[in-house]
């Protein structure tokens, strides 16, 4: 009665029909997309999904958790590290080319506009994050200095 | 099994839900439309059923179905157009990542397919994931200059577009009623999102989402200013987020003479000609020449590919359809085919079209801001067109032939 099925049942018809559009329009585009370095090209596609799930997600979601294992049972001051790291993060991630001036010869000699600035400005963009997010901690702690937040 | 992230009670964060996946689901679906929409428009904009040496995806297909002969109105178009493109593609980062992180579980679902359809599923999700970080990843280097990319920047991200879009609608398509119960219901579905061994919250729901449209915000407010003069200083991590120099010339550059491979040699007075080929033969002036014909002035911006511009500037020169007129086509401008003097970059040679020729704010410009033109901005003259792409307006010009391509 219970027999191990073998083959997969088709699920929704509906939802195989659009599947099936999709994947039409994608490969239409898709042998236009991969018709030089395909390899390189495919690879750099399937890469991104990988890179990002299994090394870029895992890496910032265990800094997180260090941060938050470290910060002991109240708490109070995670946000306060989080947010500005993570958003400092963020602005290195998107610029990274440029704050690491691996393209500054190129960049330079293109636009004539000096490429040193950018590693100067997300320095002191990150230290007006974390000043800010210091700031707003003292505030409210002496605000409320008898009834902290949290368990 | 509880340490392997195939697990359900691998996945510890409570913030993980049908509601907050929603919220960034439809913030995604409204902003990658309009990117995919900028970007159709963006490729629209350099007129590439004109002449091959602006299509830089000739093996299109259907691809260009929509094309369309760019306009010359407003003369802001493709300054607004591109730069809602890229300045709306960074904004969109942290959400772009917000949402995959809170999907990411379902990356490790067992079984691996439940039905055919799940499967096929899954592989969509695989395009829309690695296609869309792919689209992100090459827009995000491109505007860097930093060229690292398998092949031209213009067909992968072209062709990448079309192969991600394929997922997204289909996605869309899939998911859209789901999101939208999720938005609408005050009380959340339980769904395979939410973790069946949630930590203690450190941060609520509403917590995340502002940490995420606040990463959204700090981004937006350090890229925008590089389409503005006046707001320029403040795009401090962006790529034209500063001027060079000072003085009637000191506007964005996107290539110098020296990067074009343009020397003060060709440059010069005695070298260099202009030529004028048309219906009636061929004409050849120099600089001193075309002084002597009639001079236009127009305000007019420069709008980069890469999301960058400059605020309206105040060039003179010579229109275009006066150039026509000196070759036999008085009354009637036909299309323009412009070579530079450059001898590197992808579009030495550009074609523009006659409803671009024809327009009187279309310049073969000499001066600019009251000044010649520099060397970087394109001395001895240079094209300046409403509202088309920076580098239809060639720069260094050498050559003019007009007639229908």
């Amino acid at each position: 009665m219970t027999r191990p099925r073998l083959t997969l049942p088709l699920g929704s018809p509906l939802q195989l029909l659009l599947l099936a559009c999709s994947f039409a329009l994608s490969a239409y585009a898709g042998v236009r997309l991969l018709d030089g370095e395909w390899f390189e090209i495919a690879l750099w596609i399937v890469g991104a999904a990988l890179v990002h799930d299994l090394v870029l997600l895992p890496l910032y979601a265990a800094a997180d958790r260090l941060l938050v294992r470290a910060s002991g049972p109240r708490r109070t001051w995670v946000g306060y590290v989080r947010v500005p790291a993570a958003l400092s993060l963020l602005l290195l991630l998107v610029w990274f080319p440029l704050i690491t001036g691996q393209v500054t010869t190129r960049y330079t000699a293109a636009t004539a506009l000096p490429a040193d600035r950018f590693l100067e400005h997300w320095l002191l963009t990150t230290a007006t994050l974390f000043a800010g997010s210091a700031v707003l901690f003292v505030g409210r702690r002496r605000r409320k200095p008898t009834a902290p937040r949290g368990r | 099994m509880r340490r392997t992230p195939f697990s359900p009670s691998f996945w510890r964060s409570p913030l993980r839900g049908p509601w907050f996946t929603s919220v960034l689901g439809v913030v995604l679906l409204v902003g990658i439309t309009v990117l995919f929409v900028t970007g159709l428009l963006s490729y629209a904009a350099y007129n590439p059923d004109l002449s091959p040496v602006n299509d830089k995806t000739p093996d299109k297909g259907l691809l260009g179905f929509y094309l369309f002969s760019w306009p010359t109105d407003p003369h802001w178009l493709y300054r607004l157009t591109q730069g809602v493109h890229v300045t709306l593609g960074i904004t969109l980062i942290p959400v772009l990542l917000a949402k995959l992180w809170s999907v990411v579980p379902k990356l490790f679902t067992l079984p691996p397919a439940r039905s055919v359809t799940h499967a096929l599923e899954r592989l969509s999700l695989l395009l829309l994931v690695g296609g869309g970080l792919f689209e992100f990843v090459t827009g995000v280097l491109n505007v860097q200059l930093d060229y690292i990319f398998p092949g031209s920047f213009y067909p992968l991200h072209f062709y990448g577009a079309w192969v991600f879009f394929g997922a997204f609608l289909a996605h869309a398509v899939l998911k859209m009623p789901t999101a939208w119960r999720n938005l609408r219901q005050l009380r959340e579905e339980r769904n395979d999102l939410v973790s069946v061994n949630p930590d203690p919250p450190t941060v609520s729901r509403r917590g995340a989402l502002g940490l995420v449209g606040g990463g959204s915000l700090l981004l937006f407010g350090t890229t925008v200013g590089q389409g503005f003069d006046g707001l320029r200083w403040s795009a401090v991590l962006a790529p034209h987020g500063a001027d060079p120099g000072s003085g009637p010339g000191g506007f964005q550059i996107n290539k110098t003479a020296a990067y074009a491979g343009v020397t003060a040699a060709d440059r010069s007075e005695e070298a260099w000609r202009l030529v004028v080929r048309g219906r009636t033969g061929t004409v050849r002036l120099s600089r001193a020449e075309l002084l002597q014909l009639p001079l236009h002035s127009s305000s007019l911006p420069i709008a980069c590919v890469e999301g960058w511009s400059t605020s309206d500037q105040w060039w003179r020169g010579v229109r275009l359809r006066d150039l026509a007129a000196l070759v036999g086509y008085d009354g009637d401008p036909p299309d323009v085919f412009v070579q530079s003097l450059q001898r590197h970059g992808a579009f030495r040679r550009a074609a523009l079209r006659a409803n671009q020729v024809a327009d009187p704010r279309s310049l073969l410009a000499l001066f600019v801001n009251g000044e010649p033109l520099t060397p970087d901005h394109g001395h001895p003259a240079r094209i300046i067109v409403p509202a088309a792409p920076g580098v239809l307006n060639t720069k260094w010009v050498a050559e003019l032939t007009f007639g229908d391509l």
